[in-house]
């Protein structure tokens, strides 16, 4: 087990190399401006960047935006709507990245408290995507007086921006010799913008990575110094093809230095409460993590071997639920081998929960960073998973080197993983061959192969070309220049409304299909995660009860987004009395915790119904956005049929025994019957019947949230709501 | 028997909560348990016998990344 008492620090950059980096930046504009202290968690002032005009810009935000929107994911959906046309696409002059830390954000007394939300359209989808991300940019913006920031127009050549909240100066600068990739990009601006070795920990880079610029899968990075390592970590706003947009508009980075962060920063209404609900948790985390998830030992990858266990562990493109290697990569292999035990690896201030792991030091065996020693984030679960047994994949070396590559070239270790295991299943078809992907041999488990076509994506050449277009628009190509059978690569290609699935296979939860397809942005997990409530426990086993869940848990999560909060602290340890609660699977003494630290911020009273209230009129602004956008009817609801049943003979025959059963029990054959049926006319009923349930399900959930049975809110809903502003009731009036 | 309210087809005489949890491979460490409609705690499952006729429940209270 590796310690952090023993792992040796980093090695910095020479400063005469920041110096002459730092001399060729070129200052194209600057602003000084007046620092709004922070009331009750709001500067209620937003930043507005337009690159094209290398104009800065600061705006009251309107009190009416504030009451509706709350902040986090509702602001940065409100000010995208107003950059964006229908007929905006990801590089369209007029996208827009939007940014809000949310009202909570930046709290350091309680876990979780560091999260920013992001939106732009995107790349993959076309609709406003949200994602969220740790690291410490989200709160020193706020701290340097901004409750958001948008990003638009395109700079002519990379430019960074630079906002120091102390001096209250922001300016746009060019960087024309910092290199690109992540870890050594945020590592240098890190460096070049602190004002000695203490003054990192108050510098946060945003950047995405070399192969971002070329693949709709590009993400972005948000640092945070680690002073224990002596290195910049990366956390990511992985999903969307958020990256793309970022270097399409010639963005290198945005520097945000703020130095004083301190426990009443966001000017709280009533300091005590927070500092007791914090106390509170931190005790329930030194207590508890061991026992139950150990978050602090090994992060969400903890839950590796339980998708195993329980059939859901995405195997081989989703094909099978578990990977015969388990044993191989298993949690506790990178607890014993890899990750540094000890260290407080919290992506914000004051997180006990403290998962965000990294393994340090490790030796890279590929690419144009071969051989040396670097320090890797991760793997979290969807890592582990994606790029690991998703792709056949069982050598925990493979899944840190993937994973590494995935963050510094900022690419989505998700869609990666799951793409990547589409292209290995159509290379295993014979839809794909040596000849197209110019000798990778992309068979399951071949993660040399993935890694070789993960360098050609950031170097822009060979089959990386198009393998960093996504699923979507390679079932097209496989399609249109391959002669791929379309049927087949719609019902095994895993992704929806343009993203790829995140790393969970739903085939047994009808929920989670539900979880995965009734979503705004698409197939992530983060709306509603129900696969064990459905699934394992049957505890809602009812049309009603899966569209009440698929109501509440969207809802709920919803607001996490709008706060400026990580979710993994409300679920991912439970007290110790949860049990004996009437509704475990809320974790009610955690909602109460909630309740209790938006009191303290904001000096109002919050409870469930208000909580639920407050996202629903988010979530139904973005489904409405979606419908602005041309998409966001049952239609774009469709999933594909590998995420609901067997899709291939090899498929039905791994799990024969339950399928066979499924036609007695379920869809109401005799077992005599089911003797007598040839597979393939087994695996026509099966499909017939789980098709037909999911069309149930949207029958079921569309009215619960409002909605008609074309998946339009209803003006009544949005009435009630409370936006029904003009430009929302143009959308929907005609869809009626 | 009934797990989950499912028949558990599994059952057979003398059989413990833990060798419900054993046999169907229920490593996941935050469980409510319930049989018959009352908690019982992790230190009494493999003490504890489940009836034919019992109705257990075992959740696993993990909703997800
Ligand atoms: S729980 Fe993990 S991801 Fe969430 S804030 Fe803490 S360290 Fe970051």
């Amino acid at each position: 087990m590796i310690r952090i008492c023993d792992v040796k620090k980093y090695h910095g950059i020479p400063a005469e190399e920041l110096k002459r980096m730092q001399d060729a930046h070129v200052e194209l504009t600057r602003i000084t401006y007046d620092h709004k202290p922070i009331h009750r968690g709001y500067t209620d002032k937003y930043l507005t960047v337009d690159f094209s005009r290398n104009s800065i810009e600061i705006t009251d935000i309107d009190p009416k935006v504030k009451e509706v929107f709350t902040g986090g994911k509702g602001y940065c959906l409100r000010y995208l709507w107003d950059e964006v046309k229908p007929s905006t696409r990801w590089d369209s002059p007029e996208n827009a990245i939007t940014m809000s830390p949310g009202p909570l954000c930046g709290v350091t007394q309680y876990a979780g408290t560091g999260k920013t939300l992001l939106c732009s359209i995107s790349p993959l989808t076309d609709t406003p995507f949200d994602t969220n991300v740790g690291g410490y940019f989200g709160p020193l913006l706020k701290f340097s007086g901004f409750d958001g920031l948008t990003l638009k127009g395109t700079a002519k050549e990379d430019v960074i921006l630079v906002i120091d909240g102390n001096k209250n100066t922001i300016s746009i600068e060019t960087a024309p010799l910092e290199h690109e990739d992540a870890h050594v990009l945020g590592e240098e601006l890190t460096y070049m913008y602190a004002d000695d070795e203490n003054d990192r920990k108050n510098v946060a880079v945003v950047c995405a990575g070399s192969a971002a610029k070329y693949s709709n899968i590009g993400m972005i990075n948000f640092t945070f110094y680690d002073p224990n390592r002596g290195v910049v970590r990366l956390k990511q706003a992985g999903r969307g093809g958020l990256g793309r947009v970022f270097r399409h508009k010639n963005i290198k980075a945005l520097v945000c230095k703020f130095s004083g962060v301190k426990a009443d920063l966001n000017d709280p209404y009533d300091i005590s409460i927070i500092n007791q609900v914090g106390k509170k948790y931190h005790k329930e985390i030194h207590d508890l993590d061991n026992l139950q998830n150990g978050m602090r030992k090994v992060g969400t990858a903890n839950i590796l071997e339980v998708m195993d266990a329980y059939d859901i562990l995405p195997t081989n493109n989703f094909k099978f639920g578990s990977h015969p290697g388990i044993d191989r990569f298993r949690s506790t292999v990178f607890i014993e081998k890899y990750l540094t035990q000890g260290a407080a690896d919290g992506c914000w201030y004051g997180c006990s929960m403290a998962c965000a792991k990294a393994a340090d030091h490790f030796k890279l065996k590929t690419g144009p960073y071969k051989g040396q020693a670097v320090c890797i984030d991760g793997p979290e679960y969807e890592n582990g998973a994606g790029l690991g047994p998703n792709c056949g994949i069982d050598d925990p070396e493979a899944i840190l080197e993937l994973n590494f590559y995935c963050d510094t070239y900022g690419l989505d270790t998700i869609s990666f993983g799951t793409m990547t295991a589409f292209i290995m299943e159509c290379y295993e078809a014979g839809i794909l061959n040596k000849e197209i992907t110019g000798g990778l041999e992309l068979n399951f488990g071949n993660w040399e192969a993935a890694l070789e076509m993960m360098h050609q994506i950031a170097r822009n050449e060979g089959f990386g070309q198009i393998a960093g277009q996504g699923v979507h628009k390679m079932k097209k190509i496989f399609v249109e220049q391959y002669g791929a059978d379309a049927q087949f690569l719609e019902d095994i290609g895993m992704e929806q409304k343009g993203l790829e699935y995140s790393e969970y296979n739903s085939k047994e939860s009808l929920a989670q299909k539900g979880g995965y397809g009734l979503t705004n942005k698409g197939p992530q997990h983060d709306e509603a995660w129900l696969i064990f409530m459905d699934q394992v426990n049957n505890q809602i086993p009812t049309f009603e009860d899966k569209a009440e869940a698929l109501y509440y848990f969207p809802m709920f999560r919803t607001w996490f987004g709008l706060l400026g909060l990580c979710k993994l602290p409300w679920n991912d340890i439970v007290p110790a009395n949860n049990s004996e609660t009437d509704e475990p699977a809320k974790v009610p003494e955690h909602v109460q915790n909630y309740f209790d630290i938006y009191y303290g911020i904001t000096g109002k009273h919050l409870d469930t119904p208000g909580m639920l209230r407050m996202s629903e009129k988010v979530y139904q602004f973005q489904r409405i956005f979606n419908i602005r956008m041309g998409k966001g009817l049952r239609k774009n609801d469709a999933i594909p049929y590998r995420s609901s049943g067997p899709v291939t003979e090899e498929e039905y025959l791994s799990r024969q025994e339950r399928y066979d059963g499924q036609l007695v029990d379920l869809v109401g054959f005799t077992k005599e019957q089911v003797a007598a049926m040839s597979l393939q006319e087994k695996m026509a009923e099966t499909r017939k019947y789980r098709e037909a349930e999911y069309e149930k399900l949207i029958d079921a959930v569309y009215p619960r949230r409002g909605w008609n049975l074309n998946g339009v809110p209803t003006i009544e809903r949005v009435k009630d709501l409370g936006i029904d502003f003009p430009e929302v009731l143009e959308v929907i009036e005609p869809l009626q | 028997m009934q797990l989950n309210d499912r028949p558990y087809l599994h059952w057979r005489q003398g059989m413990s909560i833990q060798d419900v949890i054993d046999e169907r491979n229920f490593i996941y460490p935050k469980l409510v348990v319930k049989l018959n409609g009352k908690l019982i705690r992790k230190e009494d499952y493999a003490a504890t016998l489940v009836a034919e006729e019992d109705d257990l429940k075992i959740h696993h209270l993990l909703a997800g990344g």
